[in-house]
């Protein structure tokens, strides 16, 4: 049992001899049949500095380029091929996989179920951990709660789903609850309800995990952010009489406008590729179906390959808009630099 | 704000002192009792997991976790000795014994002759029985059942009581769940599949981000571009044409599609984007002049990246490391489908979710996995937050 394990040890070490011998092995050949030195004539020996200048970043980079080609890039384009094909990719069907798509039941349950993700759960998340971490900065024990209120991003959306489960739970009206909601809800003297199957609300009941977990990354980042807005700035609203909510409302905002529009593009990025939540939780059941929990149905227990990529490729359209404004950001900030 | 309005400002800040110190009070309160709540509510979830994974399974299914420090309250049925064990004291049939048998620490509070009405008699009060005479229990289940004529019963009559016991804190449950559901076997597999795919994408995302970052050649702000598309491509895009690939190259070397080696290849590629993009931001803020003047003392680049920057972004790796570690912990899909869910090679996420389909009622089992789940990333993340925290600012604040 425990073989395996060494057994992944032993990986491990073959991994990092693998790449250290084609690393140091790489760069040796480079310097061997590329060398230069003072006994060539000046020509040979500029061309080659040239050469091995020019070839040793590609050395350096050969394996990373090697996974991400085969393992991202190339399948961007395999999907968007695949999702014009039938089901094992041997019969070209044009765009009729999208026409299927957009009159599906289950496919536009599912957009306006990602839809609503999109819509509440970044704006909660991002809201509420701005309240933690402008609360948190200015009490004595705030670290202490920020670390509590940061622990959900550590355990897996699996994980996270058995905690909420359990909340949710529901019995019989005649037997004790042992789901806090529904001793709440009983304690008041109202029936208990199986919340995950009453429909539009167990859909928000799913989201309030996702909130649950992300609510914690949001704090960390905006109290960060709020950190950095200079002391001299708000002391100069204090004198001025501004009290603290205005300070919150016409300073602290805007100063960490950036910030925010981060926070909730990385946010929406998450929900957009939501899946174990939703697959540990109802599977798609009850009306909660989300476009990655649409596209594994279709992939493993259709075995619809051609339908599953064209979910695929609306999850990757949705996604497009935050991916060309993340790069052209950054390749801002380099030009700058 | 011009200066004119704030030292115009300051002596009726002077003068209004009390009242100031007075709002700050009340500010603070309220800002106290606010946090205290999110955090209440944001903890409660976990502990109320914590709790129930320690409880007796018993108590667990029929009374709320917040309960547990109190005795529970429950139904129970015994039966009666028969006639045969009748006694006769000054002209009376006696039959004494035990409503609990088997010893436990119950407390009895109230008896009854049908399973419908378990409670309709109190501690002390007499209980007409149907085979005749009259029943008194105590606290601790002793009955004393008289007749002032013979026992005839030959059956051992069924009674019911409610009894209260006291909290019972147990580690059956984990024992249970890492033995009999296989919880254990998916801890190892877990284990398996983390350790390489996080220690192998380091070296190769380390030596991509140096080039990146320190070295010139053409086309490398392209390459850096489509490494920031690359962090936010959706894994569902990979998942058909790996699959795909993984199947045909099973198919043409006659092996398996779904085993280790796939799912360690396919977390590294996944994993790369993050750590190309945080070790190259990392090691550009390095001190150029260090670099420069190793450059002029003759060392190549790869001597100063293995000697010189390698050591210096130890800060960098480490938060890659946990971020990798943690995400492939409790990665679910690539392990789903590269990995599959043969009952052996199942990883801890998809054990539980197996545990939350065939034993869904069975809290005691699933609040034990779900903590056994959690337990490693937990350790990681209290043990290493300021790497954690480290590398998440550094992995997006900077596209604002």
């Amino acid at each position: 049992m425990f073989e395996q394990v060494l057994n992944a040890i032993l990986a491990v070490v073959v991994a990092l001899a693998a790449a250290g011998a084609y690393f140091w092995g790489s760069n040796w050949l480079l310097d061997k049949f590329l060398h230069s030195d003072n006994g060539m004539s000046p020509h040979v020996s500029v061309r080659r500095d040239r050469l091995r200048t020019g070839i040793r970043p590609w050395l350096f980079l050969l394996p990373a380029l090697l996974f991400l080609s085969i393992y991202l890039v190339y399948p961007v384009f395999e999907t968007v091929r695949l999702s014009l094909y039938n089901r094992n990719g041997s019969v070209f069907l044009g765009l009729s996989n999208y026409f299927w798509a957009f009159g599906d039941a289950h496919f536009r349950q599912s957009l306006l179920n990602n839809f609503f993700w999109l819509l509440i759960v970044p704006a909660m998340s991002t809201a509420i951990g701005l309240i933690i971490a402008v609360l948190a900065d200015r009490l004595w024990w705030g670290n202490i709660a920020k670390s509590l209120i940061f622990m959900p991003m550590a355990i897996s959306f699996v994980g996270a789903s058995v905690i909420w489960r359990f909340i949710y739970a529901y019995r019989g009206p005649d037997q004790p609850q042992i789901g806090v909601l529904n001793a709440i809800v009983t304690g008041m003297g109202l029936p208990p309800q199986n919340w995950i199957t009453m429909v539009p609300l167990n859909s928000f009941l799913l989201m309030v995990i996702l909130i649950w977990i992300q609510t914690g990354f949001a704090m960390v980042i905006l109290s960060a952010a709020l950190r950095g807005i200079p002391e001299e700035t708000l002391e100069a609203a204090r004198l001025d009489g501004a009290n603290e909510v205005q300070i919150f409302f016409t300073i602290m905002i805007p100063q960490i406008t950036g910030t925010l529009i981060v926070v909730w593009t990385t946010i929406t990025i998450v929900v957009l590729k939501v899946f174990d939540i939703v697959f540990a939780m109802t599977n798609g059941e009850f009306q909660t179906q989300v476009l990655a929990n649409l596209m594994y149905s279709w992939m493993f227990r259709s075995g619809d390959f051609g339908r599953g990529s064209t979910v695929a490729v609306i999850i990757l359209l949705a996604v497009l808009p935050i991916m060309i404004w993340n790069i052209r950001n950054a390749s801002r900030e380099q030009g700058a630099r | 704000m011009s200066t004119a309005t704030a030292s115009a400002a300051l002596p009726v800040a002077e003068d209004d002192r009390p009242s100031i110190w007075e709002r700050l009070r009340i500010g603070r309160i309220v800002a106290n009792l606010a946090l205290l709540l999110i955090v209440a509510i944001w903890t409660f979830p976990t502990v109320g997991l914590l709790v129930s994974s320690v409880r007796d399974a018993d108590q667990l299914a029929i009374s709320g976790w917040w309960t547990s420090l109190t005795s529970s309250t429950t139904p129970g049925a015994g039966r009666l000795a028969s006639s045969s064990d009748q006694i006769e004291e000054d002209g009376i049939y006696v039959i004494t014994g035990d409503i609990f048998e088997s010893a436990g620490n119950l407390t009895l509070s109230a008896v009854g002759t049908t399973s419908r009405d378990p409670g309709a008699f109190g501690v002390g009060e007499a209980v007409p029985m149907n085979q005749g005479g009259e029943l008194v229990v105590d606290e601790t289940g002793a009955y004393r059942w008289t007749s002032d004529t013979p026992f005839e019963h030959t059956n051992t009559p069924r009674i019911y009581y409610v009894a209260s016991e006291p909290p019972v804190f147990t580690l059956d449950n984990y024992y249970r769940v890492l033995t009999s559901a296989g919880v254990g076997q998916s801890f190892l597999n877990s284990l398996t599949v983390a350790i390489p795919a996080t220690v192998i994408p380091i070296l190769i995302a380390a030596f991509a981000a140096y080039a990146l970052a320190w070295m010139r050649f053409p086309g490398r702000g392209i390459l850096v571009a489509v490494i920031v598309g690359l962090l936010v491509v959706p894994l569902q895009t990979s998942l058909i044409p790996i699959l795909r690939l993984y199947n045909g190259i099973a198919v043409n070397f006659d092996g398996q599609a779904q085993g280790y080696l796939g799912v360690w290849l396919a977390h590294t590629a996944f994993g790369l984007p993050l750590a190309i993009f945080l070790l190259r931001n990392y090691m550009v803020g390095l001190p150029r002049e260090i670099m420069e003047s190793a450059r002029m003392d003759g060392a190549t680049h790869f001597q100063i990246f293995t000697t010189m920057v390698l050591p210096l972004s130890f800060p960098a790796l480490a938060s890659f490391a946990i971020f990798q570690f943690l995400w492939v912990w409790n990665d679910l899909l690539v392990a789903l489908i590269f990995l599959g869910s043969q009952n052996d090679q199942m990883v801890l996420t998809g054990r539980l979710v197996n545990l939350l389909g065939s034993r869904g009622n069975n809290w005691e089992l699933l609040t034990a996995g779900a903590f056994i789940s959690m337990i490693v990333p937990l350790i990681v993340f209290f043990s290493l937050q300021r790497y954690f925290v480290r590398g998440l600012l550094a992995g997006s604040v900077k596209g604002g």
